[in-house]
């Protein structure tokens, strides 16, 4: 690392994978209740648990976020960050945020509504600690020597991410709105300004990772995110087939959703492509096995199966089925996960000095998680394809085809079981390479050639 | 050969106009067709408690409405239809967990009139015109 202030991205990265392992205890207890062992419902009944589960997954990725803006924006900007001491206070706050709002969750405080569960008081309190996070980063950024696209992309992302937090927090009387707004907030956020996200730690793990020429990254990471924007913002109306608005979104919908992987393409043509163009050779290939992994597992996992199910008449049926928590693990693991376990494999060894990047367990831990994370996407797959023709095409009850799908759900907790040890070995690498130290700084000079 | 600046205008071209319909298609969506298709005239006070009440409890966190929510319970939004009224306040009051199937819910013990709220709410989403969602079952005999 080459500014002091970077360190606290160290603990944003550590809180990021504090909640992750929580995130996935609660994904195998709803795992054993989809197979019928449900001895913990009078405590942590199926609801809870997945509240909890899918709002972790936002807060460690936030976390990760915020770690990797807090490493870049210095970085990019050549300036220390502003004001550390307010940094680590942010980070107190998210995480005593945070863990309110999953303490609540299991006495029955929340607002039921996916993926914005957190009750409106907490909202505020979530609104004043982005505020203050966006506060450092663009003070930063403002007062610093260089204002790189990576940096300014990267920004942009996070800036609207706060924003559009905001549509979530009014109330509707009618729950046709209702569901209307909350896709401007969970879709524009994962299909629209996180790809803004993505795309900066990308292009800026690229440019340091393959030593390509900046200007060629940084040219086409605007096109990618310009892909984004152009299929993601009229692509939300693939939410609005069936909500209760009119027929004029089955066509807009369709036909820009299925525009969607093309930006994935995208990445991960470009991630291939600067990958083989590039001359220098970066010892640390963890870190280049995360960066071209989360391209192209993003592209598979949101961009295939996104239109596996994405054009009306095959979402008529598939919606509101196991076949979108098949599409939505892979798409979360490879967007978001792998990018935030990438930029924390390249930043361990700059942060703290060492230099364990060419560990066996490292790179286990890469195929274990990957190779888990795919089996449990076809174990949804399977047992939400079986639900959709058993209950929407034979017409069998609900229970009934439950209790018939119940063995893929065996085999999803197995897979499951390959994820957690890959999971496990990555932060069993992250504790040995210890705390980050201002030994690590590496003078000015000699940062192009060893960082 | 693309430049640089070209890229750029690409992205802020792209997204200013591609927003610019959606906040337009929006608008036409919520100003004309919701209220017409959710048929706006009967979300009457009762319907609201019950909505009140649908988020208070979590109930998206199991089942899913409008195909939306969790994969765990059975879609709600024609259970009005599906089950009717004695059924459902059964369910809703009951003190010990409801479970058919031996897959358990939340046993909530409504009282009859936050039970009759949350029935006002389910038939009401029930009329929702939501272009033919949830499908009917083809080989049903």
């Amino acid at each position: 690392m080459k500014y002091k202030s970077q360190k606290v991205a160290y603990w944003f990265f550590a809180l990021s994978m504090l909640l992750l392992v929580l995130q996935i205890v609660y994904g195998f207890i709803m795992g054993f209740a989809h197979m019928g062992f449900d001895g913990l419902h009078s405590i942590i009944p199926f609801n809870t648990a997945r509240a909890v589960h899918i709002n972790l997954l936002v807060v460690w990725l936030l976390s990760g976020f915020m770690g990797a803006a807090y490493y870049i924006i210095p970085e990019e900007a050549e300036i220390e960050l502003v004001n550390v001491k307010l940094a680590y206070i942010q980070l107190i706050t998210l995480a005593l945020v945070g863990v309110t709002a999953i303490v609540g969750f299991h006495f029955n405080i929340w607002e039921g509504r996916k993926f914005l569960e957190i009750p409106r008081q907490l909202d505020w309190l979530v609104v004043v600690n982005v505020l203050t996070f966006l506060g450092i980063i663009l003070t930063t950024l403002f007062k610093g020597k260089k204002r790189t696209t990576t940096s300014l992309v990267l920004t942009m992302g996070l800036v609207f991410a706060a924003l559009l937090y905001l549509p979530g927090m009014i109330w509707f009387d009618n729950q046709t709105m209702d569901s209307f707004f909350r896709w401007w907030v969970v879709h524009l956020w994962v299909e629209g300004v996180w790809e803004l996200i993505m795309g900066g730690i990308l292009a800026f793990l690229l440019i340091k990772i393959t030593g390509v020429d900046r200007e060629v990254i940084e040219k086409w990471l605007y096109v990618i995110v310009g892909l984004t924007f152009i299929s993601g913002i009229l692509g939300t109306g693939h939410h609005y087939y069936y909500i209760g608005v009119g027929k004029v979104w089955l066509i807009v919908g369709g036909i820009f959703s299925a525009l969607e992987p093309l930006a994935f393409l995208g990445m991960a043509l470009f991630a291939i492509a600067m990958y083989r163009k590039g001359e220098k050779k970066h010892p640390n290939k963890i870190a280049l096995n995360w960066t071209l992994g989360t391209a192209i597992v993003s592209f598979v996992g949101a961009g295939l199966l996104g239109l596996a199910h994405t054009l009306p008449q095959v979402n008529m049926y598939t919606h509101g089925t196991l076949v979108t928590a098949m599409h939505g693990h892979l798409a979360f693991w490879g967007a978001y996960g792998m990018i935030v376990l990438a930029f924390i494999s390249y930043a361990m060894p700059n942060l703290t000095g060492r230099k364990l990047y060419d560990s066996n367990r490292g790179i286990l831990a890469f195929w274990l998680s990957n190779i888990g994370m795919l089996g449990m996407t076809v174990a949804f797959g399977v047992a939400g394809v079986a639900q959709v023709y058993l209950e929407r095409k034979v017409g069998i009850e609900f229970g009934e085809v439950q209790k018939e799908i119940q063995v893929h759900f065996f085999i999803l907790v197995i897979c499951a079981t390959l994820f957690t040890t890959g999971i496990s070995l990555f932060i069993y690498e992250f504790i040995k390479y210890g705390r980050p130290s201002d030994e690590a700084l590496i003078v000015a000079a000699d940062t192009n050639t060893t960082n | 050969m693309l430049s640089k600046s070209q890229a750029r205008v690409f992205f802020l071209g792209g997204t200013i106009v591609t927003f610019a319909i959606f906040l337009g298609l929006s608008w036409n969506s919520l100003s004309r067709e919701v209220p017409k298709r959710t048929h706006e005239k009967n979300l009457t006070a009762q319907v609201i408690r019950g909505k009140v009440l649908w988020e208070k409890n979590n109930c998206m966190g199991c089942h899913t409405i409008l195909g939306e929510g969790a994969y765990y319970a059975p879609e709600l939004t024609k259970v009005f239809e599906r089950r009717g009224e004695g059924y459902m306040n059964a369910v809703l009051t009951s003190k010990i967990p409801w479970q058919p199937r031996g897959r358990k819910m939340v046993a909530y013990g409504f009282s009859t009139t936050d039970a009759a709220d949350l029935i006002a709410f389910f038939k009401w989403i029930g009329e929702i015109d939501l272009n033919g969602f949830p499908p009917k079952p083809e080989f049903k005999k």
